[in-house]
């Protein structure tokens, strides 16, 4: 009984972080610029990556590698939306703008992958060279 | 009940696969991505599933080690993303 148990538990934990690991997948490939991918990447990409862990660490039992699995697991969750953040402050400081409807109007053509671009590099030095 | 025909690591083998597929995936934006920071973050997205498929290979293949590999992998990646973040700002957007 506690075996059928954990066996379907493995089998809800890998199935939803695959299923979360693909959304971030979708929307990292599909939204439109560096800051809605950094959302879904900094959320979704964590659920699934600490889902898919914790199915291991279910998988493994009582024994020394579960304790690095459950280590592997907070260092995730600590330092995935930790590393989506330094990379959008980055890019705030690089001059990159955010995406709004009206950038779209403005362009004419709905091409999302080249907004965002051209204002990085046309910025003057004073931009985060302090910080 | 628990069906005798799937057992635990072929579920985590054929799981570490799909991961694979997800993580080619993020090549597309690695190469695209217009910015600096969205290639950045699509090689941060790939080392976290890489991360995961050599946990789900560990479990799989019944080899614990590979969970050390992938404790280094995850530290490596976060001081990467931190690191190119930081220099990407201060040498003006070129790195």
């Amino acid at each position: 009984m506690a075996e059928e148990i954990r066996f379907w538990a493995i089998m809800v934990l890998i199935g939803l972080g695959l299923f979360f690991t693909f959304v971030s997948a979708v929307g990292v490939i599909r939204l439109p610029d560096v800051y809605s991918r950094a959302h879904t990447a900094s959320q979704t990409d964590t659920l699934g990556a600490g889902m898919a862990l914790a199915a291991v660490a279910l998988a493994l039992g009582w024994q020394n590698a579960t304790i690095y699995t459950v280590l592997l697991l907070f260092f995730v969750f600590i330092t995935n939306p930790t590393a989506a953040h330094a990379i959008v402050r980055s890019a705030s400081e690089s001059g990159i703008d955010p995406w709004t409807p009206e950038t779209d109007a403005d362009a004419g053509v709905g091409d999302p992958d080249t907004e965002g671009a051209p204002e990085q590099y046309d910025e003057s030095d004073d931009g985060g060279a302090s910080r | 009940m628990t069906p005798t025909w799937l057992s635990v690591e072929e579920v985590f083998l054929v799981a570490a696969a799909l991961f694979v597929v997800l993580a080619i995936a993020m090549f597309y934006r690695a190469v695209k991505g217009p910015t600096t920071q969205d290639r950045l973050l699509a090689v941060n997205v790939l080392g976290t599933n890489t991360v995961v498929i050599l946990a789900l290979l560990a479990a799989g293949l019944d080899e614990p080690w590979f969970l050390d590999v992938a404790l280094i992998y995850a530290l490596l990646n976060f001081l990467m993303a931190v690191a190119i973040s930081k220099f990407t700002v201060e040498r003006g957007g070129v790195l």
